[in-house]
C-alpha cells in the first residue's frame, strides 16, 4: 500500500510525464530548475511562509461542525477551512508559490486558466501583489456562470479572455492558455492551477498545496487526540485533494476519499467522473485518466460546479486510484447541492459547490463509520461565487420563476428525510 | 530506401526544396479531403501530411481548429484517416500522418504503425510527443518500418536538438515560430539559424513549417531548408471556398504556386 512518489522524469508509475510541443520543453526545464533551486533556498520557504501568515491568513482553522454531523450518522466531522483564505479558496497557496518562482525566473507576465474562477482570482491577486501583468483564460460558458469572479479578476487588473472554442469550459481555457504560452514563453509564466499538466507542474503544485495536509494533520491531532478515520476532498484536477491527502499518505489507518463530479449521473454520460467513466490516456501534457471516446477524443464533461467540470485529473490521483490507496466516487449535482444547503442551514457556512461534493462524501462516510467515526473534510472554497447558481437551483432568486426549479425535490435540511436516500 | 528519402534526394539533385502540404482528414468530407490531396499532388506537392482531427489541438491556430473541428463534428474517426492515407499514398506521394499523441495511444501505438504501413503510409509526425515519452512508439515504428518525425523548435537547446534528431527518422520538422499554426506575414527570422543548428547535429533533411503561405515565402525558405511545409494556407483555401469543387480548385492553384516557389533559386 505504500505510495510511490514522483520519479526523476515526472512520472507516478505510468502516469504523468510531459507530452508537450518541443517549443515548451525549454520553458518547462527552466521552471523545473527554478523550482529545485527554490527548494534548496531557505529564503524562498521563509518568504512563502511570511506570505501565508500575513497575506493569506494561514494557518486556516479547523472547524468541528456538530449540527451538520447530526446528519452524518453521528460521526464527528471536521472542516479544514481553506475557504477562509484570502481570495476564498486553497488556490492562493499554489499561486503565491508560483508567483515567487515567476519573479525568480525574471518573467514579467503570468497567464492562467480558470474554471470556477477561483484560480483566476488568486492569480490576478498575486499578479497585483507582485506587479506582474496577467491574462486569465476562461471558457465562455464559465464566464456566464461565474460572472462575479470575472468582475473580481478585472478589478484586480487582470485581462479576462472568454474562450469560445470547443465546450467553452475549463479544458478549452487550458488549450488557449497553452497556445498563448507557446507564443509568449520568453516573458510569461503559465501559472497552472492544479496538479496536472506536464512535468514539473503536478509535482510543483502538490508541493505548494502540502501546507493544507501538514496543518490539518497537526490540528486534528490537537483537537481530537487522534488521526481521522477518513479524509474527504472534492477532485477536479485534484489540487486541494492532493494537498490534504499528502498529510496522511503515510498513515495507513487513514482512508483517503476523493469525490468527483457525478453531474446528472454516470448513466447519463453528463458528468466529470474520470475514474468511473474514463480510462488512461493523455490530455494537457500528462498521462492520466481521461473522459474520452474509443478514438481518444476528449469527451465533454458536465457538472453544476465549474471547478470540477474537467475531463482529466492529476496523474498522482491516477496512481492512488490504481493502487487503491485512495478511492474515488462520483457525487451527482443533486446530492452535492443537498449537502451545500445542509451546511448553509446547519452551520452558517456557504461552501463552494465544488467543496459541497466533499461534504456529500463526508455524509456518506459518517453514516458508514457511525458515532465513533472521525471524518476530516477539505472545505476548499467559499460559496460567494456560487450564490447566483445556488439561488437558481433552489428557486430563491426573486426575479426568476421557481416552477422549473429542482428545489421542489430538495428536502428540508433539518428533516430526517434528507438521510433516507443513502441510509435506507 | 523509403519514398520519403527518394523524394528528398531527388529534390536535392534538382537543387530545390521539397514541398510538403498538410490538410486535416475529413474536411469538407472524407472524400472531399482525398480529392483535395490528390489535386495537390497533381499540382506539384511532393509529400503529404494527413492531419488527424483532435478535440484539444493546443498547437493549432484558428484555421486548422475550424476545419478539424468540423471534421470531428461530422464523425470523422481514425479509420477514416487511414482510408484517406491509403487513397493519397496511391498517388505515389509519400504520405505521413500528423497526429496529437492521444489518438495514437488509444488506437495502440503498435497497431497504428502496423495499420499505417499496411495502407501505404510512410511516417507519422507527432507534435506533442517528445523522445523522452516515446519508448513504445520508437519500438512500434521500428518494427513496422514507419518513419517517426519529431519537431525541433526555436527554443531547443543544442543538447535537445541532438536528442530529438537522434530519435527522428525521415526528416526533421523545424517549427519556425514560437506559436501555433497559422498564416503569417513573415516567416520567422530565427528559422535559418534553427535549420543551421539542426544540420550541425544531424544528416537528416530539415523541413521548415509554421507560417508559410505563398510562393515568395516558400522560395525564401527553400533557400536554406530541405523542405517547406504548408498547412494553414491550404486549409484557408478550403474554408473560404463556396463549394467543395471550388475548394479543390483553390488548393490546386496554391499548390502550383508553391511548387513554383520551391523551385525558384
Amino acid at each position: 500500500m505504500e505510495h510511490a512518489g514522483v520519479d526523476a522524469s515526472g512520472h507516478w508509475g505510468r502516469y504523468g510525464g510531459r507530452f508537450v510541443p518541443e517549443a515548451l520543453t525549454a520553458a518547462l526545464d527552466q521552471l523545473d530548475a527554478a523550482y529545485r533551486a527554490a527548494l534548496a533556498d531557505p529564503g524562498f520557504a521563509a518568504e512563502l511562509a511570511d506570505l501565508h501568515a500575513h497575506y493569506t491568513g494561514r494557518p486556516s482553522p479547523l472547524t468541528e461542525v456538530r449540527r451538520f454531523a447530526e446528519h452524518a450518522g453521528g460521526a464527528r466531522v471536521l472542516l479544514k477551512r481553506e475557504d477562509l483564505n484570502h481570495t476564498g479558496s486553497h488556490k492562493i497557496n499554489n499561486v503565491l508559490g508560483q508567483a515567487l518562482l515567476t519573479r525568480r525566473m525574471g518573467k514579467t507576465r503570468v497567464i492562467a486558466e480558470t474554471g470556477a474562477g477561483q484560480h483566476g482570482v488568486a492569480t490576478a491577486t498575486a499578479a497585483a501583489l507582485f506587479g506582474l501583468s496577467c491574462t486569465v483564460y476562461m471558457g465562455r460558458e464559465d464566464t456566464r456562470r461565474q460572472a462575479l469572479n470575472v468582475a473580481r479578476m478585472r478589478l484586480l487588473g487582470a485581462e479576462v479572455v472568454a474562450v469560445e472554442h470547443g465546450s467553452q469550459t475549463l479544458k478549452d481555457a487550458i488549450n488557449e492558455a497553452m497556445r498563448d504560452w507557446v507564443a509568449s514563453v520568453d516573458s510569461t509564466h503559465y501559472v497552472l492551477g492544479t496538479v496536472t499538466g506536464p512535468a514539473p507542474f503536478p509535482e510543483l503544485v502538490r508541493h505548494f498545496q502540502e501546507v493544507v495536509g501538514r496543518e490539518a494533520r497537526a490540528q486534528v491531532l490537537e483537537l481530537a487526540g487522534r488521526l481521522p478515520d477518513a479524509v474527504a476532498a472534492c477532485v477536479g484536477g485534484g489540487s486541494n485533494a492532493i494537498g490534504l491527502f499528502s498529510g496522511f499518505l503515510a498513515d495507513a489507518s487513514v482512508r483517503l476519499h476523493g469525490y468527483e463530479a457525478g453531474g446528472l449521473g454516470i448513466a447519463s454520460g453528463k458528468h466529470a467522473a474520470r475514474f468511473s467513466g474514463g480510462r488512461p490516456g493523455v490530455l494537457h501534457g500528462a498521462r492520466t485518466y481521461v473522459l474520452q471516446d474509443e478514438y481518444g477524443q476528449t469527451r465533454p464533461s458536465h457538472s453544476v460546479s465549474a471547478g470540477l467540470d474537467y475531463p482529466g485529473v492529476g496523474p498522482e490521483h491516477a496512481l492512488l486510484h490504481d493502487t487503491g490507496r485512495a478511492s474515488y466516487e462520483p457525487v451527482d449535482d443533486a446530492e452535492a447541492m443537498a449537502a451545500f444547503e445542509l451546511l448553509c442551514r446547519t452551520e452558517g457556512i456557504i461552501p463552494a459547490i465544488e467543496s459541497a461534493h466533499a461534504l456529500a462524501g463526508a455524509l456518506r462516510l459518517g453514516r458508514e463509520l457511525g458515532p465513533d467515526g472521525l471524518v476530516l473534510v477539505s472545505l476548499s472554497g467559499r460559496g460567494d461565487k456560487d450564490v447566483a447558481t445556488a439561488a437558481q437551483w433552489f428557486g430563491l432568486a426573486t426575479d426568476s420563476p421557481a416552477t422549473d426549479s429542482p428545489a421542489t425535490d430538495s428536502p428540508d435540511p433539518d428533516s430526517p428525510d434528507l438521510e433516507s436516500p443513502d441510509t435506507a | 530506401m523509403s519514398g520519403l528519402r527518394e523524394v528528398f534526394a531527388r529534390a536535392r539533385a534538382e537543387d530545390r526544396a521539397v514541398l510538403v502540404a498538410y490538410l486535416p482528414a475529413g474536411y469538407p468530407s472524407v472524400d472531399g479531403a482525398i480529392a483535395a490531396f490528390t489535386a495537390m499532388v497533381a499540382a506539384g506537392v511532393d509529400v503529404v501530411e494527413v492531419g488527424v482531427p483532435y478535440s484539444d489541438p493546443v498547437m493549432d491556430g484558428t484555421a486548422i481548429q475550424e476545419a478539424a473541428g468540423a471534421a470531428l463534428a461530422a464523425g470523422v474517426t481514425m479509420p477514416d484517416v487511414l482510408r484517406t492515407v491509403e487513397a493519397v499514398a496511391a498517388t505515389g506521394a509519400p504520405t505521413l500522418v500528423m497526429s496529437y499523441w492521444n489518438p495514437i495511444e488509444q488506437y495502440g501505438p503498435d497497431a497504428f504503425a502496423r495499420d499505417l504501413a499496411a495502407r501505404g503510409g510512410s511516417g507519422v509526425i507527432t507534435p506533442d510527443l517528445t523522445p523522452e515519452e516515446a519508448g513504445e512508439w520508437i519500438a512500434a515504428t521500428d518494427a513496422h518500418g514507419v518513419d517517426r518525425v519529431f519537431l525541433v523548435a526555436l527554443s531547443s537547446t543544442p543538447t535537445r536538438l541532438a536528442t530529438v534528431t537522434a530519435a527522428t527518422t525521415g526528416f526533421v520538422y523545424a517549427a519556425s515560430v514560437m506559436g501555433v499554426t497559422g498564416v503569417r506575414a513573415q516567416v520567422s527570422a530565427g528559422a535559418p539559424d534553427l535549420v543551421a543548428r539542426t544540420r550541425a547535429v544531424t544528416d537528416l533533411p530539415v523541413a521548415v513549417g509554421l507560417g508559410v503561405s505563398d510562393a515568395a515565402q516558400a522560395a525564401a525558405v527553400a533557400g536554406y531548408a530541405d523542405g517547406v511545409i504548408v498547412g494553414s494556407a491550404f486549409v484557408r483555401r478550403l474554408l473560404g471556398a463556396p463549394d467543395p469543387a471550388a475548394g479543390v480548385a483553390a488548393v490546386r492553384e496554391l499548390a502550383a504556386e508553391l511548387a513554383a516557389g520551391v523551385r525558384r533559386s
